[in-house]
């Protein structure tokens, strides 16, 4: 019995493999087929509405595990855009800097002028000094003077083998030989002591034309005269925003405003070099 | 006799057409539960080889013409896993309580691998390890998680076949 069950399926099997589309087998299974039809069409439609709800928690289950995926894709995603911001930061300040160390104002530190990462920002308003990724074994020596491609950071107040601090021209120590750039007046810059980043043009003389928006930079190197600088010259500081006078004092009264954000510096170019150093007063 | 294989007939009519419309459709973690198989399995243990076969037969017939599938191929390895659980329930299973899990679980890796070489037999496309790797654990689970209801169902319908009176020595 069971033998002819099988021969009868493998003969089935074969005549169906071998006839055509229009053979005898085919025309039977089709027949068959339409006679089933109509109780598969029957079972479909009784169990529709449990497939809709089996489908329907199958698909809140899917969109669960899917969300999930969405926002691990999502936060690898913001992190990828964060890593590619900050690089995309990190090339325009270095592409900045190297502008400013090609620049001819800066020739004379073409090649000893050394760009550094700042790896410790100013921790409060009364230490405003920061620590950079380069030292001794870099070149770079105390009074070198550190900017940016905005203008003047500050200058090297000691160095380490491979570190360095700097500090700020806005520390209440710092203080600057500089000039209008339009009319020539000569000034010390220091900080307002106040808690902005202002700056002023100090001991300039009430006989000296400044005027509101003039750009101020470094006087630089003042041999034989009143006020010697370590500061080349030329540096960009800031603009003037205000000139007053009173019967006091016997100086302008000259706020600046520096270029530089001291509280957002990535990198910084020191200008150091292998000239002697100027005599201080 | 002529009963239960009515009621055969008219049990692997309606699971068939279950099977092809609705049951085949639910897929869970890649598989999906093979209620004919499961049916013939409890038919052939509790029936016999014969009535396993005839069943299995039937049942393939079913499918094959309503999935427009190669007429016999169902058949033939339904035939002989029905022959075979009748087999295997008249000689030591019948009275086993754990030979319904066993017999489903052996007859489904059996049943994909017979469906499998018959394919490859045909040459007709049958990964393999889509259907013994993805598939198969998946559908065991799930035949399995079948068994006890189907099991008790086919128990309803059909008394258990009559066994040979035994012969008891005395004196």
């Amino acid at each position: 019995m069971v033998g002819l069950l099988v021969l009868a399926s493998l003969a089935m099997i074969t005549v169906y493999f071998r006839e055509s589309p229009n053979g005898g087998l085919h025309d039977v299974q089709s027949a068959a087929s339409s006679v089933l039809r109509p109780f598969e069409i029957a079972a479909n439609r009784v169990a529709q509405p449990f497939q809709d709800a089996y489908n329907w928690t199958a698909d809140i289950f899917h969109a669960k595990s899917e969300n999930e995926r969405l926002q691990r894709e999502v936060k690898d995603m913001r992190q990828d855009a964060i890593r590619v911001s900050e690089a995309v930061d990190e090339r325009n300040a270095l592409r900045g800097l190297l502008k400013v160390k090609r620049s001819p104002a800066y020739e004379d530190f073409a090649n000893t002028a050394v760009t550094a990462e700042v790896l410790s920002n100013p921790v409060s308003q009364f230490d405003q000094t920061m620590v950079i990724a380069a030292g001794r074994n870099d070149g770079i020596r105390v009074y070198d003077a550190v900017i940016t491609d905005r203008g003047l950071v500050g200058q090297v107040s000691k160095v380490l083998r491979d570190t360095a601090l700097v500090t700020l021209l806005t520390d209440k120590e710092s203080a600057v030989t500089a000039k209008d750039n339009r009319t020539g007046a000569i000034g010390i810059v220091q900080h307002s002591q106040g808690p902005e980043d202002l700056l002023f043009l100090d001991h300039v003389g009430k006989d000296r034309r400044v005027d509101r928006g003039d750009l101020v930079v470094t006087a630089g190197k003042q041999s034989g005269k009143r006020l010697s600088s370590f500061y080349p010259r030329g540096i960009p500081i800031g603009q003037v925003t205000r000139v007053g006078q009173t019967d006091v004092d016997p100086f302008q009264d000259v706020q600046v405003v520096p270029f530089v954000d001291f509280t957002s510096l990535d990198y910084v170019l020191v200008l150091a070099s292998h000239e002697p150093r100027p005599k201080m007063p | 006799m002529t009963l239960s294989i009515a009621k055969a007939g008219a049990l692997f009519f309606v699971v068939s057409i279950l099977q092809v419309t609705i049951v085949a459709s639910i897929g869970i973690l890649g598989g999906s539960p093979d209620l004919v198989l499961v049916t013939l399995v409890a038919v052939a243990l509790t029936q016999g080889s014969i009535f396993g076969a005839v069943s299995g037969f039937w049942a393939g017939l079913l499918i094959d013409i309503a999935r427009l599938g190669t007429l016999g191929f169902t058949s033939l390895l339904l035939t002989l896993a029905g022959f075979w659980i009748g087999r295997y329930g008249e000689t030591t299973g019948r009275d086993r309580a754990h030979a319904p899990v066993i017999s489903v679980a052996v007859v489904t890796v059996l049943y994909a691998l017979g469906s499998l070489v018959m394919h490859f037999l045909l040459r007709e496309p049958a990964p393999a390890k889509v259907a013994l790797v993805d598939e198969l654990p998946a559908t065991i689970a799930l035949n399995l998680l079948l068994t006890f209801p189907v099991f008790a169902l086919v128990k309803v319908l059909f008394k258990p076949a009559q066994r040979p009176p035994e012969v008891e020595f005395v004196g």
